[in-house]
């Protein structure tokens, strides 16, 4: 079965981003397909990678980018909250003229028709969030 | 077309958990995940809402999420059900669509 995940919670603030990974990694064990997980509102915050957790406590962007690599899961973040909170990737920071981007391994900045696909195209979307 | 409800707030912090309770139809199944296992406490101001509806509703809480805040899976209420992971992608499965109660 196919199973799409959306994610509208940053990561460190209450649960959602480490609920929806134990999931997702629960839902490939049991022979299930993710073909996306969406990041929307604060959500887009997990695809940092300056973030830099203590190193013996769980680093919540390198584990959705691990999935990533392991399952090829498409890692999609909203661009207009990504914009907002300072999210870029490479075509994004030099489009605004910025000096850096800081988006992680295995995510990539879409639209949020990229969410509405997701939700046609999978059997079931399931929404973590605060 | 069954619906699985989740519930990740605690009932003792907001209404999503009462919210759910008078929207859910029978046959749907609940689960309580993150601070909404607090819901499944026997005991509470809460209990009896939750248990009059765990006949005709499946009431489930996530085990992990019990544990991580100390509570024994013999204080839930009768009819409510600890599940794993595991657990949760089979309901995801077995019911036509999920319902986050955010």
């Amino acid at each position: 079965m196919k199973i799409g995940v959306l994610i509208s919670e940053g990561p460190y603030t209450h649960q959602a981003a480490d609920t929806a990974f134990k999931f997702v990694t629960a839902a490939i064990a049991a022979g299930h397909e993710v073909p996306r997980v969406f990041f929307y509102h604060d959500g887009v915050n997990v695809a940092t990678r300056l973030s830099v957790p203590p190193q013996d406590e769980r680093n919540i962007q390198q584990n959705w980018s691990g999935l990533a690599k392991e399952h090829g899961t498409d890692l999609v973040v909203c661009i207009a909250a990504a914009q907002r909170r300072g999210l870029l990737d490479e075509n994004e920071a030099n489009r605004q003229g910025k000096d850096a981007n800081n988006i992680a391994d295995g995510f990539r900045i879409s639209g949020l028709g990229q969410l509405i696909e997701m939700g046609i195209q999978c059997d079931r979307l399931v929404t973590f969030g605060d | 077309m069954a619906t699985l409800h989740t519930v990740n707030k605690s009932p003792f912090a907001n209404q999503s958990l009462l919210s759910c309770l008078n929207h859910v139809k029978d046959g749907d199944s609940v689960l309580m995940i993150e601070d909404g296992v607090y819901g499944g406490l026997a005991g509470s101001g809460l209990s009896d809402a939750v248990a009059a509806k765990a006949g005709s509703v499946q009431v489930f809480v996530l085990q992990e999420d019990l544990e991580a805040r100390g509570i024994d899976a013999g204080r839930l209420i009768d009819g409510v059900t600890a599940v794993g992971y595991d657990g949760f992608v089979n309901l995801v499965a077995e019911t036509d669509r999920t319902q986050a109660w955010l």
